[in-house]
């Protein structure tokens, strides 16, 4: 019985997982490359949504509204990686105040806390209704795609010229400085294409969905965040490629929603969720720190001690 | 090449901390001059370091490389100018990157950075001969992260990637005084090795009065945030430690110092 209730529900988690793990793949960009929790994300994950609604209801066709949200993400990054680099206030609370920020945007750009759109009645890329189709139109293949072309852009981008001196203002920012990089900017490259990323996530799962919702966007950071751990701590051993240090990203977004479709069955509401989702995270990030603390069988090597 | 005209820098000004680290400091490089700097600790050498390469602005006073006035460039800027070796080992080099990687991005300094590969074929046959000169055996290993070499390994390559790209001018942060005897002979016998090779301007700090005198055809002690000794030509070539503890007591003006300078 919860076995076929499960199988049921695979589909769904499939397209799910699949669409944040867009939106995961950007926190992989600011937590992982530039070295710098990102919480802007829980606006833009909101934003996003909202502006493919506006326009696609203006009779915009999706591709356009699509390619809007990406840029209105990206406008919110620009205004945290200004905050961050121009105004010099800690990364964490410049995403702190643009999420606070958005909230009010969100509210202005959808004009309501809640906005629907139909599939009937527009042109929509995904939609939870064609999830068990065998078809083109199925949000899975389509999702499948827009993943795999992330991760395909991603790859080439961070092996340019611009795209290392982004990963080497994350590994090391004076070293940067000294190699002539101009940090600020690289920062805030990163924070735009981040945010840039998470919208299209979000404006994937208002069609999914077919709305969009002010809360939508609360805690996204968080299950982001899973995401990239949960991909790291099964598969970072094994997948050392940058694509497939991404793909493993794809596999903890797909697995926490497994994980999510179980909780759910198992009799927990949606909404208890968030602590699960947090307790996860908080332990995930704790064992190392552990391992490190309480397991450690010899003293580090130092490295200034041997050549 | 370099001048340095009037520099004054305060840490904390106005509280308990404030620290005048850098006093009325004039110091100028010919082209080719291999300046040691010496002083005790506190004297202002990395100070002046951190102003010329403009990782610190300045309160007061020039700073002109190769005739450009480059006072008011932010660091980044400055970069193309400037080849760098810090005292850290870690601070050279981005440990999560590949050795070859590191080296990629020292090539790009001063250069505009697009969307053209971050790294080519004909720029890794290059790098791997250049590795050779190190004789540390990281020409096999193109593709290791930077993070699994050792502090010597870090610091040779972090000179390898501050040369890369000849600059007007070399910053050698005490840039051997984290490694072993052994391992910090060794560095120090190619960065005059290629110094020597590409007539490099070169301001070096040291802690090592011996170091100092061996190195160099110029050198200069720094105490209270100027400079008080300027030794150059014959005159250096002829100095001993005696003769520079004699010029410190004299600068200084008193004779407390010595075990200060030797320890320190």
């Amino acid at each position: 019985m919860f076995i076929n209730t499960l199988l049921n529900a695979l589909p769904g988690v499939a397209a799910q997982g699949l669409i944040w793990s867009i939106m995961a793949i950007g926190v992989y960009i600011t937590y992982k490359i530039l070295d710098l929790p990102d919480l802007t994300v829980d606006g833009t994950m909101c934003t996003g949504g909202a502006v493919f609604i506006v326009f696609s209801s203006a009779g915009w066709n999706p591709w356009s509204a699509l390619l809007a949200a990406f840029l209105a993400g990206m406008i919110a990054g620009l205004a945290t990686g200004l905050l961050h680099t121009a105004c010099g206030i800690p990364a964490i609370l410049a995403g702190i105040l643009t999420q606070l920020g958005l909230y009010s945007v969100n509210l202005r750009i959808m004009g309501q806390s809640n906005r629907p759109i139909s599939v009937d009645k527009y042109d929509l890329l995904v939609s939870a209704r064609n999830v068990r189709e065998w078809s083109l139109s199925n949000p899975i293949l389509v999702c499948l795609l827009f993943t795999a072309a992330t991760i395909g852009v991603l790859y080439w981008f961070f092996g340019t010229e611009q795209g290392c001196a982004v990963r080497a203002t994350g590994a090391n920012p004076s070293m940067a400085r000294a190699q002539g990089i101009n940090t600020s900017f690289t920062t805030v490259l990163g924070l735009m294409l981040s945010n840039g990323l998470v919208a299209l996530s979000a404006a994937l799962l208002a069609q999914y969905q077919g709305f969009a919702d002010v809360n939508s966007g609360r805690g996204a950071i968080v299950i982001g965040l899973a995401a990239v751990i949960i991909g790291d701590v099964l598969l970072g051993k094994v997948f050392r490629n940058f694509a497939l240090k991404l793909t493993s990203v794809v596999f903890g977004s797909l697995i926490y929603y497994l994980v999510y479709q179980v909780v759910i069955l198992l009799g927990l509401k949606s909404d208890d969720m968030k602590l699960i989702t947090a307790l996860i995270v908080a332990l995930f990030l704790a064992v190392p720190y552990w391992k490190g603390r309480y397991f450690t069988k010899h003293a580090k090597k130092g490295a200034g001690s041997h050549a | 090449m370099l001048e340095l005209k009037n520099i004054h820098k305060t840490f904390n000004p106005g509280t308990v901390n404030e620290k005048r680290a850098l006093n009325g400091l004039d110091l100028s490089l010919r082209d080719g001059d291999f300046v040691t700097v010496i002083g005790g600790n506190g004297a202002g050498k990395s100070t002046m370091l951190n102003v010329i390469s403009g990782a610190y602005s300045v309160d007061e006073g020039s700073i002109f490389i190769g005739g450009a006035d480059v006072t008011r460039l932010p660091e980044y800027k400055r970069a193309p100018y400037i080849g760098r070796v810090f005292q850290d080992p870690m601070m050279g080099t981005a440990a999560t990157m590949q050795i070859e990687e590191n080296l990629a991005l020292a090539a790009r300094r001063g250069q505009r950075r697009g969307l053209k590969k971050g790294i080519t074929r004909a720029e890794r046959e290059e790098y791997r001969e250049l590795l050779k000169i190190l004789g540390l055996g990281l020409e096999d290993r193109l593709t290791s992260k930077v993070g699994l070499l050792s502090g010597g390994q870090r610091q040779a390559l972090t000179l390898l990637m501050a040369t890369l790209r000849r600059p007007q001018l070399l910053l050698l942060d005490e840039h051997t005084a984290a490694l072993d005897p052994k391992t910090a002979a060794k560095v120090l016998d190619a960065t005059e090795t290629i110094v020597r090779r590409d007539n490099l301007t070169t301001l070096m700090i040291t802690h090592n009065m011996r170091d100092a005198i061996a190195h160099g055809n110029r050198l200069v002690m720094l105490y209270d945030g100027r400079v008080v000794v300027d030794v150059r030509g014959e005159e250096k070539r002829r100095l001993t430690v005696e003769d520079l503890l004699e010029k410190f007591n004299q600068a200084s003006g008193s004779t407390e110092a010595d075990d200060k300078l030797l320890l320190s």
